[in-house]
């Protein structure tokens, strides 16, 4: 792999260009893998370069159906935090964190990780008991969260009105200084170009049709679009579509799937410092590096496939964003798009073996799976490679399902993710 | 926004008056006392979630209140009927094959 | 405003269609410049000469006007009416221009025209496609110092709003049969014919008039007469027709699904001074029986070396710019070309008096006619050739043209270039129905092919060219329309006729001669980004294969115009690199909004007071009146705490207690949900909807009620009144009240169906008084009628019908305070009658209002709890000490199987216990966490955390409630609560702070 530097930059322009390589090759498929990874999104592509980087299984295929970062990770408003309640998540995601800090040095690619601060406003008495309760068990597991007062608020963010006449006046906010935001192109680039420079095969329009078992019910390899892929294991990470490929193995879920929608304004001069949350509100926002303010819309109402939803969904999101920041209302919606997230019970994800041999999942990451990207590559490369789960992952078993050992960050906090 | 046709009201009415509610046809144990933990994890967090025709419960919450199904395709999000609450399934073969024909496109 | 129009250099007397007896002013980076009414700021920008309006995004390259509509890509302006209406980003080709305008350009520092972000084109070499994910990445620590903020700096192109916008906007929903999205001479064609036919019609147009291409296309003649005027005779018409509505400056930009199109109406942006009442822009939510597309075609530029330089625009435009505004792009026009409509441009331009030295076509043989009609105008045309470079800077000076197959270089002055590499139809409507296109490889175009909706495509965006067929596919589309949904109406035939407007031939997609691979020239495809031809290249090299992956790679078509002019040259491209066929690259999804829609348009009326409704109990304006102060609870607004003067939150609160258990306190118990169940099976509904046994409760008894869900996790809490044997009242949370109702229906009926029950939410009906304290009997029963109050007729948890005040109550002797009290429901419109009444009498002895502060302190003294704030969705009846509550012989209830589940049964779940601070002065923080070792390693084992904690004035004492591992086996234990400065010591207690045997509810 050429080594990108502002060096490599510096000489390629001196040349039009003409050195740089392909990023990652289109291999020839072979016939077998030691391990398949269905799905080239974030996840699929972090997961194939940990089993590559830290456990040396290199005789890899990741198979996508489309076009490599196409589903959720090209389609998320890149939002970055640990700030989670319970331990599991805060493990999980903290470890995520930790991967994001050095990602761009690891995978010699510039991810743009952007710690500009994430700020989950307070609006009413439940959400400072609530934040409160956040900051204080993220202190105590070493995530950083502070509490900022509504003044402190406006300092860390000057867009946001906390006139006590709105009408949900902001009544603190919770900081989280090293979350922010990253490109999430890059990120699915950046993987796939590392992996691949591992000897990783991405496979790309090459979808799954099937899952082959064996006599003993293991999984011996998949159907595709491309003929028979044979393979010891078999790790599904087709955000989305989790339920749809699962089925091939006659596993049902515990997910739902939903159409989540987002959009951008026209890119303006830097005017937003950070990230900014609010869950009674219902918006989230940040600007791009570009300029563009991202909005996250919540999910529309019903299961879905389609990558569509409702304008409604849209403008309910609008009303929140300017009602917190009245100063957008003349901006201009330049393009919005939808995607699928599996949502599990609990909306925390499943990161686990199956009851099938050799299968394993990661998926049920609902709306907040980018922000993991890095960790649950990390530890799902580490639970394919042991048949055991990483200590950041034991806690995100199907069995919970079972047992009622739930993660339920929603219901503890009525916080979205 | 969907169009939604209401069995009950027997009209087509906008999305924002009804609320979904999930899958259909999973029903109640009379015995949920009963239930293994494995039934009990089937009945109320295990969904097919299927990529197609689907189908699902509807209350028209913001009109009639009722309760209803409806089959749905999920990669169209177009609907092929709507049905009270407590019939069977719907015989999807009867559905004409315009409207099935619309729902895959 | 006598502005003479002789100094618009570029307004040619006798042509176009504004009068020069309406001339305006406006203002361009401050200096005032004359136009005319009807002109957009572009038209009157080339008029004054004007060609460079703003710089580009990456490179800062200068940058003129394009286009003459909404698929400009680098006219981009600040407008600003006033301070607080400033808006940028506007396309300085569909604003029209009103007396006063202010304009302003963009991305530029300290002019426009000396820009000191120039240094990146000459650093362009460094800036390649996706230069920044290969550098900037050591030192670590310059990404956020240095790097980072430096890209930042350099983004964004307009500055955002710094004020609250003052205008409002409006929306409107519409039902229509017929919804025909452009009104050129198809979309007005089809909207006559639909409308003569009956139907009811709208027709939409982003433009301020109907016409579409008519504007420009001086050799259309319809019903004998020009085809301009031809098409607002039938605007007229339409406007003038009962059925149909005529939507002007109206852009349809979002197609959902079942044929719900989203319109944007622009109403008053091009007024100089619009009436107060009248909104800046209306959001048309239309749902259509049938939808026509009619959106035409946009025409390409020639992606040739540096055929971005100010005063090179499409041949359209500048026929636009001439036949419609009467303004001619420059003195000296040059044409580059490799389609006919580039001709007819040049001979408009020519008859006007403009000098064109040459057309440059790439074709080796066009058309006949119009070679013979150059050469009667005395038209240099160049076959077989190319414009290998533009000269000039900031404004075009010559073009540098060669043969296409090679030869010398001739070097052509001039002062504009117009330029056409063929058309492409707009199928973004068409696309975003989910309808999937097909490749008309013999025109080089996509053009719809399958149908997802109930939809057609006609004219140009169908990729129908001659004239005479549009007008047949517009009237049959019209009238298919028509007769599809208004079965019954009289048939009226639609007979237009129309001659000129002659099929254009002659495409180019891609790279023109002069920019092919191996060619280091900045021939640009995506203006505002600044992509070149060899960015695209460049993608393809390194990789990416996918016209996602080229897209997202190069930013090509990302830009405010959304690749309008771009994307095609862009699949064209990547497609010649990676040796593909156009189709099997295919193309990127076209996404809602067709162009750019203004927030404020999309909330319209859900803001300040009408974001979201707020609700308030009967009696707040008596609670303003004794100055209460408010919080808000989900949507209610309540009554928080009642300072007198002087009094901080914590001195009322404290008085509030103090004085409730002393004397009596009034409280406002409105928000509670009510429910009515009622029914000969009411009783064993109740019985399984609740944890609790339901069945024997007796009429007139009351009983606290838990629900879960199946999951067996506390869902909310209540009292439960038995009004009669089929009869009960059931309270609920005051956030929980229709979440409660739903539950309660979906079991009704789905899945006990068979049960006779009925279900009615009471919550707005009722308002509801609790009175409290040892005086509360004292205070109650002056005005109540009809009832024994006394403890023997009327125990604790007991209730009665009879009247207060003479109006009818259903009284309720029960505590949500420990102390003795009264729940008074009264119909809800007698709520502030009856408050008022008690209120006076409670003041008189001494007593007050308490508000939620105070309920919250005076219930958490004796350990009742709030679901959602002692209980968060992970606590089960027993884990919250209310096991007592759950019915042992019951066979079913809703959560019976969820609670049995392992975890719910397993040891040291966390359980709801009491905890005093060993100090006896620490007020603990709500949320803090628990731990059994404060100077353990991070991270620290929590075992718990306070979910209630408050100064209790009546124990003298801070007191809290916690939710810890194993509560109810620790008491008496020494805990922890590590804050950020200091760890505070706790001990494990009984949640009960006072009165511990419960007497004095009793009285």
């Amino acid at each position: 792999m050429r080594r990108f530097s502002g060096f490599a930059v510096a000489r390629e322009a001196m040349r039009a260009h003409k050195g740089w390589e392909k990023q990652w090759d289109n291999p020839e498929l072979k016939s077998s893998y030691d391990v398949i990874i269905i799905g080239a999104g974030g996840h699929g592509l972090a997961t194939a370069y940990y089993l590559a980087k830290e456990h040396g299984i290199t005789n890899v295929a990741v198979l996508e159906k489309g076009w490599l970062g196409g589903g959720n990770t090209g389609r998320n408003t890149t939002i970055i935090r640990s700030n989670y309640l319970f331990d599991e998540s805060a493990g999980l995601y903290n470890h995520a964190v930790k991967l994001w800090e050095g990602l761009s040095q690891d995978l010699n690619y510039n991810v743009m990780f952007s710690q500009r601060g994430v700020m989950m406003m307070a609006h009413n008495v439940h959400d400072v008991q609530v934040f409160k309760r956040h900051v204080h068990a993220n202190r105590l597991n070493g995530v950083d969260n502070e509490w900022l007062t509504p003044e402190q608020a406006k300092e860390y963010c000057p867009p946001l009105d906390i006139s006590k006449s709105a009408r949900y006046p902001v009544r603190g906010a919770a900081l989280q200084r090293k979350g922010g935001t990253a490109r999430h192109d890059a990120v699915a680039w950046g993987y796939a170009r590392a992996a691949a420079a591992r000897g990783v095969h991405i496979v790309q329009n090459c979808e799954v049709k099937g899952i082959r078992r064996g006599a003993s019910g293991e999984v011996t390899g998949v159907e595709t679009s491309r003929g028979f892929i044979g393979a010891k294991k078999v790790g599904v990470v087709a955000a989305g579509n989790t339920s749809h490929v699962m089925q091939m193995a006659d596993v049902q879920m515990p997910l739902e799937s939903y159409p989540l929608q987002a959009l951008v304004s026209e890119p303006v001069k830097p005017c937003f410092p950070c990230v900014v949350m609010s869950n009674t509100v219902h918006a989230y926002i940040s600007q791009s590096d570009k300029g563009e303010l991202v909005i996250g819309a919540g999910t529309d109402q019903y299961t879905s496939y389609s990558q569509t939803g409702g304008l409604h969904v849209i403008q309910h999101t609008l009303d929140a964003i300017c009602e917190i920041f009245p100063i957008f209302s003349r901006m201009k919606m330049l393009r919005s798009w939808g995607g699928i997230v599996d949502v599990t019970p609990d909306r925390s994800p499943i990161i686990a073996q199956t009851p099938v041999e050799g299968l394993y999942v990661n998926c049920g990451w609902g709306t907040g799976g980018f922000k993991a990207t890095p960790g649950s590559g990390h530890v799902f490369a580490h639970t394919i490679a042991n048949a055991a789960p990483h200590k950041f992952n034991e806690g995100y078993t199907m069995e919970r399902f079972t047992s009622g050992r739930l993660i339920d960050e929603a219901a503890a906090a009525a916080v979205s993710h | 926004m969907l169009l939604i046709h209401c069995p009950y009201c027997a009209e087509e009415r906008p999305e924002t008056e009804f609320a979904h509610a999930g899958e259909a046809h999973i029903e109640r144990s009379t015995q949920m006392g009963e239930l293994t933990d494995e039934g009990f994890a089937n009945f109320f967090f295990y969904r097919d979630n299927t990529k197609g025709i689907t189908y699902e419960r509807w209350r028209h919450i913001h009109g009639c209140g009722r309760f209803f199904n409806a089959a749905r395709d999920t990669v169209s999000d177009k609907f092929l009927v709507t049905y009270k609450a407590g019939e069977p399934k719907p015989d999807l073969s009867e559905i004409d094959n315009q409207t099935k024909a619309g729902a895959k496109s | 405003m006598n502005a003479p129009v002789s100094i618009q250099p570029n307004r040619i007397p006798g042509k176009g269609r504004l009068s020069a007896a309406d001339p305006l002013r406006f203002t361009f980076d401050g200096k005032t410049l004359p136009a005319l009414k009807g002109d957009t700021v572009a038209s009157a920008l080339i008029a004054n000469d004007i060609h460079l309006v703003g710089r580009s995004f990456k490179y800062h390259r200068p940058r003129g006007i394009v286009s003459a509509g909404s698929e400009e890509p680098n006219a981009l302006l600040g407008i600003q009416r006033d301070v607080a209406r400033h808006t940028p980003n506007i396309r300085a080709t569909v604003q029209e221009v009103y007396d006063g305008l202010e304009a302003t350009s963009q991305n530029r520092w300290p002019s426009l025209k000396y820009d000191i972000g120039e240094i990146n084109d000459i650093a362009s070499p460094l800036l390649s496609a996706g230069f920044y994910y290969k550098t900037f990445m050591w030192p670590r620590k310059a990404w956020d110092k240095v790097y980072e903020p430096f890209i930042r700096k350099a983004a964004g192109l307009g500055k955002a709003p710094v004020h609250k916008d003052p205008d409002h906007y409006s929306s409107q929903h519409e039902h229509c049969d017929v919804l025909i999205l452009g009104g050129g001479i198809a979309g007005l064609s089809a909207a006559l014919a639909a409308a003569k036919n009956g139907a009811r019609v709208i027709i939409c147009d982003e433009q301020a008039t109907f016409g579409g291409a008519l504007h420009f296309d001086s050799d259309v003649t319809v019903d004998g007469m020009d085809g301009f005027s031809w098409a607002q005779k039938v605007t007229a018409e339409l406007a003038a027709m009962d059925n149909a509505r005529v939507l002007l400056r109206t852009t349809a930009f979002g197609y959902y699904a079942q044929n719900y199109v989203a319109l944007i109406e622009r109403v008053t942006e091009h007024l100089s001074a619009p009436r107060a009442d009248l909104p800046r822009e209306r959001l048309w939510e239309v749902r259509a029986k049938k939808v026509i597309i009619a959106t035409g075609s946009i025409e390409r530029h020639m992606v040739f070396a540096n055929n971005d330089r100010p005063g090179i625009l499409l041949a359209s435009a500048a026929r636009t710019y001439l036949n419609h505004y009467g303004v001619g792009v420059g003195k000296n026009v040059g044409v580059y070309t490799a389609n006919d409509s580039a001709y007819a441009a040049a001979f408009d331009l020519k008859e006007a008096g403009i000098n064109i030295p040459a057309i440059v076509d790439v074709r080796d043989n066009p058309n006949e006619e119009l070679l013979a009609k150059a050469s009667a105008l005395g038209i240099r045309v160049l076959t077989g050739h190319g414009v290998m470079a533009a000269g000039g800077k900031l404004r075009v000076s010559s073009m540098s043209v060669a043969p296409v197959n090679g030869g010398a270089n001739e070097v052509i002055a001039v002062d504009s270039i117009i330029m056409s590499g063929g058309w492409t139809p707009s199928v973004h409507m068409f696309s975003q129905s989910r309808g999937k296109v097909t490749y008309d490889a013999d025109k080089s175009r996509f053009v719809p092919g399958v149908y997802a909706q109930d939809c057609v495509s006609i004219g140009a965006c169908n990729g129908t060219d001659n004239l005479s067929a549009t007008i047949d596919e517009a009237i049959a589309a019209g009238e298919d329309a028509a007769r599809a949904v208004r079965h019954n109406a009289k048939q009226s035939a639609t007979a237009i006729n129309a001659t000129g407007g002659e099929a254009w031939e002659g495409t180019l997609i891609g790279a023109a001669p002069g920019a092919e691979a191996g060619k280091v020239v900045k021939a640009f495809v995506d203006f505002q980004n600044d992509v070149t031809a060899k960015d695209i290249r460049l993608a393809v090299q390194e990789g990416f294969h996918s016209i996602e992956h080229v897209k997202r790679f190069t930013t090509n078509g990302m830009a405010t115009d959304q690749g309008k002019l771009s994307n095609m040259h862009g699949l064209a491209i990547a497609a010649e690199a990676l040796g593909k066929d156009l189709p099997e690259v295919g193309l990127t999804t076209f996404r809602a909004p067709y162009t750019p829609v203004t927030f404020g348009a999309l909330v319209s009326h859900s803001k300040g007071t009408l974001f979201e409704p707020t609700r308030k109990t009967p009696m707040h304006d008596s609670e303003v009146a004794i100055g209460a102060v408010f919080e808000d609870v989900g949507s209610w607004k309540r009554a928080w705490y009642y300072p007198k003067t002087g009094e901080d939150m914590h001195a009322a609160v404290n008085r509030e207690c103090k004085t409730a258990r002393t004397n009596v306190g009034m409280f406002d118990a409105s928000t509670l949900g009510k429910i009515e169940v009622v029914g000969p099976d009411a009783a064993e509904f109740l019985n399984l909807i609740y944890t609790n046994p339901f069945l024997k409760l007796g009429v007139g008894k009351l009983r606290y009620g838990i629900m879960c869900r199946e999951d067996g996790f506390i869902y909310d809490d209540g009292v439960v009144a038995r009004i009669a044997e089929d009869r009960f009242h059931v309270t609920t949370t005051t956030g929980g009240a229709p979440r409660v109702l739903n539950m309660m229906e979906d079991y009704l009926q789905t899945e006990f169906p068979h049960m006779k029950v009925w279900l009615t939410s009471t919550s707005e009906q009722w308002a509801v008084i609790a009175v409290q304290g040892p005086k509360s009997r004292d205070i109650v029963s002056p005005f109540v009628e009809g009832i024994d109050l006394s403890t023997e007729a009327l125990p604790h948890m007991s209730m009665a019908e009879g009247t207060i005040c003479g109006v009818p109550t259903r009284l309720m002797r029960m505590s949500f305070t420990g102390e003795m009290g009264f729940e008074i429901n009264v119909p809800a419109d007698y709520g502030r009658a009856v408050w008022d009444t008690l209120y006076q009498a409670v003041e008189e002895a001494g007593g007050c209002a308490y508000g939620t502060e105070a309920m919250h302190v005076l219930r958490a003294e004796k350990g009742y709890i709030i679901v959602g704030q002692d209980t968060d969705g992970t606590v089960t009846p027993y884990d919250a000490g209310l096991g007592w509550a759950v019915g042992k012989k019951k066979t079913d209830f809703v959560g019976i199987r969820g609670l049995k589940r392992p975890d719910l049964v397993a040891e040291g779940r966390r359980q709801l216990v009491g905890l005093k601070s060993v100090d006896g002065r620490s007020v603990l923080e709500e949320g803090a966490q628990i731990v059994d070792d404060p100077n353990q390693p991070m991270p620290m084992k929590m075992i718990g955390w306070v979910s209630s904690s408050y100064w209790s004035g009546n124990a003298q004492k801070p007191i809290a409630m916690a939710l810890i591992e194993d509560g109810f086996n620790l008491m008496g234990k020494k805990l922890y609560v590590p804050m950020a400065n200091e760890v505070i010591e706790v001990e494990v207690c009984k949640a009960v702070f006072v009165d511990e045997e419960g007497g004095r509810l009793h009285g």
